[in-house]
């Protein structure tokens, strides 16, 4: 049941991507996405989308997976695809009552939509590859000199690190919550929304009370170990920039000079 | 009338690299009115088995079988039914089970099983005050209580009652006495215990308690990485000795003391599960000497 879900979209591996800092591989994602809206021309499009396909065959995450990351976003790909379609003007191809199907319309719908994927599915490559724990170290440091601006980046990245930490235990607490409140005859399956809701009470009172619990042991369990905020606090994992993150920044910038070539000089 | 296990596996999050198998076909026939034990490694798929027992979770593969019904047989509506119906008949105590305890009243926490049934409100309250009384709970003093103002001890026996309310013909217990102090521990045993003789309560329980075990149960099973490795009476049990060390466990303190004076020369007789039967065999065996 709710033991089946799995936390973020991690896919465990040992490919070159799994293998990357993220930190590069947040930067170079910021860097190809302002790639994708810079550069227009459908040779840009093709190599964009050479590359992204590329990176998932390196990366061993399955195409199942892949097609799984863009279905959330399936209706306002479709969406914008028709609004584009008929909304530009140019040579029509056909009409339907007052609305004009324009060739212009399908070129430019087809580039937009094939922008969205492309976004996705890059945005989902990180996730896919990188742990969530790594993501927040990686953010932290990332915001860190934000931190003049009195933007709280260890404080946010604790919060998230021991956010993710704690949804497992919850979705497991829930998980045991439910099956016990089910052994004495409660049914969540039946009856109208009003039941339904009244069916929530015996789950989350007890839910609430053990993650207060929990969050009481867990603030006693840092202060023990002296935690006292972000200053002078050193990582034992360090994040290490290594030959495959510069190979990888080489060929992006590569890339994007190809492109900009492309894109100006016809 | 019995609970039967044909062929039972269980995996967790087929297809994805999480992928687990808690349970490698297992087959098992737990009687009415026995007592049974559980024992295993964490990990060895005890809780999983639990489960399986009214219901919570469905098989990969295999059937449970409760007092002949399928629980999931054909048609998700009847396995459904099927299901329900188990619940009644398995009552199931989880692990801490006073962290499932959410009404403002210990009366009202009680009652919140019996209510799912259907009862009407008499009926309710007559199970509610004889099932406080079963788990030594006074009626008067503790109904009117919030269940989040009693000690550890208390709380658990609220929740037991909350069980033990539905009637049920089963009672499965995990680890019940987890987390007690040794009065709180003993009390519930003695409880348990007086179920299991006075209203011939079938109980299948998990215990990390050897000593518990040997003294308690007339079954006892061993488990270790999804397989039944055991299943017989706990003299034959804690003499496989071969058993005993491939899942993990320990024999009773007083078996491993028994068998240590006779290695230091004395003619013990070393079959004993309990202190009592230890110290009649050492008794006996100083007569001979």
């Amino acid at each position: 049941m709710l033991s089946d879900i799995t936390i973020g979209q991690y896919f465990p591996g040992n490919s070159l991507l799994h293998r990357m800092d993220p930190r590069v591989k947040i930067l170079l994602l910021l860097f190809f996405i302002i790639g994708v809206f810079v550069f227009d021309t459908a040779s840009s499009y093709l190599l964009f989308s050479a590359l992204t396909v590329a990176c998932f065959i390196f990366s061993r995450i399955p195409v199942r997976m892949m097609l799984k990351s863009v279905r959330p976003l399936l209706w306002i790909i479709l969406f914008t695809f028709f609004i584009h379609l008929f909304s530009t003007p140019g040579e029509e191809i056909a009409r339907i009552w007052i609305f004009g199907m324009t060739w212009e319309g399908l070129r430019q719908g087809c580039f937009i939509s094939l922008r969205l994927v492309l976004l996705i599915l890059l945005s989902s490559l990180l996730t896919f590859t990188t742990s969530p724990l790594k993501l927040t170290d990686a953010m932290e440091y990332l915001l860190s000199p934000l931190k003049k601006l009195g933007v709280p980046a260890h404080e946010l990245a604790m919060m998230m690190t021991i956010a993710l930490r704690f949804i497992p235990t919850l979705v497991e607490e829930t998980d045991k919550i439910m099956k016990a409140q089910q052994s004495r005859g409660s049914d969540f399956t039946t009856g109208n929304i009003l039941q339904k809701a009244r069916h929530i009470v015996p789950i989350l009172v007890p839910l609430f009370i053990s993650s207060f619990r929990r969050a009481d042991d867990l603030a006693m369990a840092m202060e023990a170990r002296c935690y006292h905020g972000g200053e002078g606090r050193t990582q034992m994992k360090m994040l290490k920039v290594t030959s495959v993150d510069y190979l990888a920044c080489g060929g992006s910038i590569l890339f994007g000079g190809l492109l900009a070539f492309l894109q100006w000089n016809p | 009338m019995s609970i039967e296990f044909k062929n039972i596996t269980y995996t967790y999050m087929p297809g994805t690299p999480f992928e687990r198998t808690a349970l490698r076909d297992v087959n098992l026939v737990i009687r009415e009115g026995s007592f049974t034990a559980i024992a295993g490694h964490t990990g060895s798929g005890k809780s999983t088995l639990l489960q399986h027992l009214n219901g919570l979770m469905s098989p990969s593969a295999g059937q449970v079988l409760v007092d002949g019904v399928d629980l999931n047989g054909r048609g998700s509506r009847e396995a459904k039914r099927a299901a329900m119906e188990a619940r009644h008949k398995v009552g199931m105590v989880f692990q801490y089970a006073e962290h499932q305890l959410f009404e403002e009243t210990v009366f009202a926490d009680i009652a919140f099983g019996p209510r799912n049934l259907g009862l009407g409100e008499e009926e309710i309250a007559g199970r509610v005050q004889e099932a406080m009384g079963w788990v030594g709970l006074d009626y008067e003093k503790f109904k009117d209580a919030s269940p989040f103002q009693l000690s550890g001890g208390q709380m658990r026996r609220v929740a037991i009652a909350g069980i033990l309310a539905l009637h049920p013909k089963y009672l499965v217990l995990d680890e019940p006495t987890a987390g007690l102090d040794a009065a709180g521990k003993e009390k519930l045993i003695k409880e348990i215990v007086q179920l299991h003789r006075k209203k011939k309560m079938t109980m299948i329980f998990v215990s990390h308690n050897m000593d518990d075990i040997a003294c308690l149960a007339d079954k006892v099973i061993f488990m270790e990485q999804g397989r039944v490795l055991l299943h017989d009476t706990p003299e034959k049990a804690f003499r496989a000795k071969e058993i005993l060390r491939e899942a993990g466990l320990c024999p009773p303190q007083i078996c491993s003391f028994l068998e240590e004076l006779k290695a230091a020369g004395v003619p013990v007789d070393t079959n004993a599960l309990t202190v009592e039967q230890g110290i009649e065999n050492i008794m006996e065996a100083m007569g001979r000497a």
